[in-house]
């Protein structure tokens, strides 16, 4: 009863989900969203026509102004620095274009590109400082801050008479502070221009990674030759181009001098900026969380001004929410990877009966023996983890190495081992298609193929990407084995979708089903995942008849069959289930039927622990991860099975020497040669009774050598 | 070079010595016992928060809400005074704001990890905003009758000497005895050297960063309580001044580093007798208040130059992000 509740909860509750969409960078930018929807539906309850169209108009061009600023000082933000000198800048170039305009009578577009220059010039100042004088930028604009509002200061103090008594009646002007199109004001639109132009910037061109690379590791981007210096000058100069922007928009909406304009400005827009999840110190950040991080505060403070709150407690929660942003960003940044880890790996139910027994005297088709005690070792000490050997028309033995090779051996006495192809991902299943073509899965790499001469060609690294997956699944993550059918299509084996290939043990934790088949169609080059949902496929063979695979699921301790052709085309069906050990390769024997390498055996406490899900996850969470409880990969045999999914014989190795652990074999000519991912061998069995001329790629193409 | 940096108290000194003779020359009434005795006056505030900020500044961080612990926890112990409480309860909660107000910042930046100028910044405006909005009637703390006595903090003279440059000469002594005769005090300067070395030696950065705060935040009260008390008022609308930079302009002109470890208290008396000299010199000649701002804020930008040429950021112990 208890057990039949863990597996339906397991069943049906998306475990997986929770580490997977934290460790999405979209997430960070989802935080502060939903801080914003819950901060404008709290407002509108408590104010009245807070979310009417004249209001938002007016939020609006306060966001639009403000907005620009922050865009600014985002751009410095992720670079690296901070520009606390945006008020006054903002202040100055305001008070710039007023005078232009109506104490100078400067037409509109000279006043325009004059007050842009005047800000880009102020920035220019913060960036010679900064970025070639390497100064510390948080005190220096702190320093500019108070220069520029004492220059502001001093002009007004001349000036404000004349620009508060001119009365400028130009209409482009006005269309500038207060105009709108369809609705929208002016300087949202701007805004909104502007902003798609800086994501296309952030995150499409070379300047924009420039930036982020820039701030995530300035001495990287250093070493990597990215000019640093000038990148982040020049980012000082835009942060005072688009001040001067939002402040263009400011000066034409109200065309004031007042003596507070700008003041704790910086305050403002820095915490929109933090809120909006812009990191402080640099590296990340994006329009959009700058946006999001102006609607919120803008939406705070002018929700506190609306309730009539003192002066104080508007600067206060801008402070408050400030340090809050802050601290929760820098804690989120410092531990964001302990987190996920943490929560990442999510077991799930996953009950098999008791294994049959393999004890020697129990009898059964298991029992244990020691037939592979005295095989022969080719390349001893020489080859390192061959998941998967072959042998090609002349005799000679393939294998993959861990150092991201295909070796070959040279028939007949496998002597010589010289280097076939370099891949450079650790090869793991291989099969031959008539034209003598070596596909190879490769771990983290995908589908490669490899021709007689030796040169190295992409097949196929990526599929199509399945909707309900949070995970971005189009990539292959850890291609397993595959077969060729006579039509010329690849099915090969996904292990999982969640891990990368060093971390395939973690999946065995789990026993969810991650992984699964796709196809790759040698003459169209297109892919398609055919079966998903399954738990660690692994082996792959076309089976006899033509129009079915076997495939092995190796934590699912079966194997089954799935025809992709004939009658019963989509189908699935249970060939073994309750094996008394994990299944990996499976290949063709020369009697018809089949060889399959159990990698390990199943153990009563892992069979128990995949009963118990929780336990699972607390020992993910609180053990360190060389302590946890991983599927036993030690020893194993070697069995053969027939088309219905009898065990005729097996193969073990006792004394552990030789082979304890067996990833793949194959049969060729008489012998079995052996392969195993842990071992620094291949191992050559003589069988008895096998056919001596056997090879299974020319029985397969109906060739003879 | 490095006989340039060993001296630059010396020439700091020598600027200031300058300075004088120049003002004393030309400018009418700068060399008036008067006005000696009020540029002295007028820098003891200054000079105790010097201190204040040289304490962090030697732990490489930065105080930029000592203005608001100035402000706020003085304006309170009038404030209450005012209502009717009697003045040791109003000092008392006073220093326990205090203390409250330099915990919280000493666990925003040791634990937290924010840095020290964005949470300063930060708690600054909190402590401002917590006064404007709910502690204070109005902008300017009036004294009252209960204060009574307790204006000689700041007013009147000693053995010929205003109050309040003894005062600064007491917070001085204990700053420097603090800094120099303590285990506490040599591990700050550890801090501000190499915060990851002193951290592996085994000492107890995070509770010693702490106590720096606490400390700045207490020295930077007790500044305020002799301000309040010379001028029998507390103007709370201070904390929007630039005295800050003032502050920071004493500590980096006389030569304690940004980066953290060097300096003591004699840097601290030689940058707020330059500074003095230069604020008095620059009210004398009737400079306007913005005016006066903008040569202040280019002279810190020069002493800044200048000080990240003698006192490079280590780039060893600099941390990504260390704005």
């Amino acid at each position: 009863m208890r057990d039949t509740l863990t597996s339906l909860r397991y069943r049906y509750w998306p475990d997986h989900l929770l580490g997977e969409i934290l460790s999405k960078r979209w997430t960070e930018t989802a935080i502060p969203v939903i801080l914003l929807l819950i901060v404008g539906f709290a407002f509108s309850r408590s104010i009245d026509n807070f979310l009417s169209p004249a209001s938002l108009a007016d939020t609006a061009r306060q966001a639009g102004e403000i907005g620009f600023i922050a865009l600014g000082l985002a751009l410095v933000v992720i670079v690296g620095g901070i520009d606390l000198s945006v008020g006054s800048i903002f202040a100055l170039t305001d008070f710039c274009a007023l005078y232009l305009l109506d104490v100078l009578g400067w037409p509109v577009p000279a006043v325009v590109v004059a007050t842009l220059l005047c800000g880009a010039t102020l920035g220019a100042v913060n960036g010679i400082l900064v970025g070639y004088l390497r100064l510390r930028a948080f005190i220096t604009t702190l320093i500019t801050l108070i220069i520029y509002r004492s220059a502001y200061d001093l002009l007004i103090q001349r000036y404000s008479n004349a620009i508060a008594s001119a009365f400028p009646d130009i209409p482009s002007w006005d269309f500038i502070g207060a105009g709108s199109v369809f609705g929208i004001p002016t300087v949202a639109l701007a805004y909104i221009v502007i902003a798609i132009f800086g994501h296309i910037f952030m995150t499409r061109l070379r300047p924009g990674w420039h930036i982020t690379a820039i701030g995530g590791s300035r001495r990287s981007a250093y070493n990597s030759g990215i000019p640093v210096r000038r990148t982040i000058a020049l980012c000082y100069v835009a942060s005072g181009v688009l001040t001067s922007i939002g402040a263009l928009f400011f000066a034409s909406r109200l065309g004031t001098v007042g003596g507070d304009i700008g003041v704790g400005l910086e305050v403002i827009v820095l915490t929109a900026t933090v809120l909006g999840g812009i990191t402080l110190g640099g590296g990340k950040g994006s329009v959009a969380k700058s946006a999001v991080g102006v609607l919120i505060v803008l939406l705070i403070t002018n929700g506190l001004t609306t309730m009539n709150a003192r002066g104080g407690v508007n600067r206060m929660a801008l402070a408050g929410i400030l340090l809050v942003a802050a601290m929760v960003d820098i804690r989120w940044q410092k531990n964001r990877t302990r987190i996920i880890s943490k929560v990442y790996v999510a077991p799930t139910y996953h009950e098999l009966p008791p294994p049959p027994p393999t004890e020697i005297g129990q009898g059964g088709p298991f029992e244990q023996n020691d037939k592979l005690r005295d095989v022969e070792a080719i390349g001893l000490g020489r080859i390192e983890a061959p998941e998967d050997v072959i042998l090609d028309r002349h005799d000679n033995l393939y294998a993959g190495s861990r150092h991201g090779d295909i070796m070959r051996f040279l028939a007949p006495d496998y002597q010589t081992m010289e280097v076939f192809a370099h891949i450079g991902g650790q090869p793991l299943g291989m099969a031959f298609d008539r034209e003598d073509n070596l596909y190879v899965c490769i771990g983290g790499m995908g589908l490669y193929r490899i021709k007689p001469d030796g040169s190295v060609e992409k097949a196929t690294d990526e599929t199509n990407r399945s909707m309900r997956s949070v995970n971005d699944d189009s990539r292959l993550r850890l291609a397993d084995d595959l077969d060729i059918t006579d039509d010329g299509l690849i099915f090969f084996s996904e292990a999982t979708v969640r891990y990368e290939m060093d971390e395939w043990p973690i999946d065995g934790l789990e026993a969810r089903g991650n992984g699964r088949i796709i196809s790759y169609d040698t003459k169209t080059g297109t892919t398609r995942t055919e079966l998903r949902g399954l738990k660690f496929p692994n082996g792959i063979c076309v089976a006899s008849d033509g129009q079915s695979i076997l495939f092995a699921e190796t934590f699912g301790c079966s194997i089954k069959r799935y025809w992709f052709a004939g009658p019963k085309k989509g189908a699935v069906e249970m060939v073994m289930d309750n094996l008394p050990g994990y299944p990996d390769n499976i290949n063709l024997a020369s009697d018809g039927n089949y060889w399959l390498a159990l990698v390990g055996m199943r153990s009563p406490s892992l069979d128990l622990a995949w009963k118990m899900p929780g336990f699972r996850r607390r020992m993910a969470k609180r053990v360190p991860v060389d302590e946890w409880l991983f599927p036993n990969i030690n020893t194993g045999c070697v069995v053969k099975f027939n088309e219905q999914g009898k065990i005729v014989e097996s193969f073990w190795d006792l004394h552990g020497e030789n082979h304890p652990m067996i990833t793949s074999m194959r049969e060729h000519r008489g012998y079995l040669y052996l392969g195993g991912i842990l071992n620094n061998r291949i191992g050559r069995y003589k069988l008895e009774n096998a056919d001596p001329n056997f090879v299974q790629y020319d029985k397969r193409w109906g060739k003879q050598s | 070079m490095k006989r340039f940096r060993v001296n630059q108290q010396e020439i700091v000194f020598a600027v200031f010595a300058l300075l004088f003779l120049v003002f004393s020359i030309f400018l009418n009434g700068f060399l008036t016992a008067d006005n000696m005795l009020t540029l002295l006056q007028n820098v003891a505030v200054l000079g105790i928060l010097g201190l204040a900020m040289a304490i962090v500044v030697i732990g490489r961080g930065i105080d930029i809400s000592l203005i608001a612990a100035l402000a706020v926890p003085p304006g309170l112990v009038l404030q209450m005074v005012q209502n009717g409480h009697s003045l040791p309860t109003s000092l008392l909660t006073a220093v326990l704001l205090t203390i409250a107000f330099g915990l919280v910042n000493g666990w925003l930046i040791a634990y937290a990890e924010v840095p020290s100028l964005f949470a300063t910044l930060a708690t600054g405006l909190l402590l401002a905003g917590l006064g404007q909005a709910a502690l204070f009637q109005l902008d300017v703390v009036q004294w009252s009758p209960g204060m009574n006595g307790f204006e000689r903090l700041g007013q009147g003279t000693v053995l010929g000497i205003p109050t309040s440059i003894w005062m600064f000469a007491i917070a001085c002594i204990v700053v420097a005895f603090l800094l120099r005769q303590t285990r506490w005090g040599a591990y700050i300067y550890a801090i501000g050297d190499n915060p990851y070395a002193a951290r592996v030696t085994g000492i107890p950065s995070r509770p010693i960063i702490v106590l720096q705060y606490v400390i700045t935040a207490l020295i930077g009260c007790f500044a305020g309580l002799v301000l309040a008390a010379s001028v029998n008022s507390m103007p709370t609308r201070i904390f929007n001044s630039t005295l800050i930079y003032d502050v920071i302009l004493v500590v980096v002109l006389g030569g304690i580093g940004l980066s953290g470890g060097r300096g003591g208290v004699l840097n601290v008396i030689i940058g707020t007798l330059l500074i003095g000299t230069m604020l008095n010199g620059m009210t004398i000649m009737d400079i306007s208040y913005a005016g006066q701002n903008l040569i202040k804020g280019v002279v810190l930008l020069l002493a800044v130059i200048t000080d990240s040429f003698l006192n490079p950021r280590n780039e060893e112990t600099a941390q990504q992000g260390d704005i």
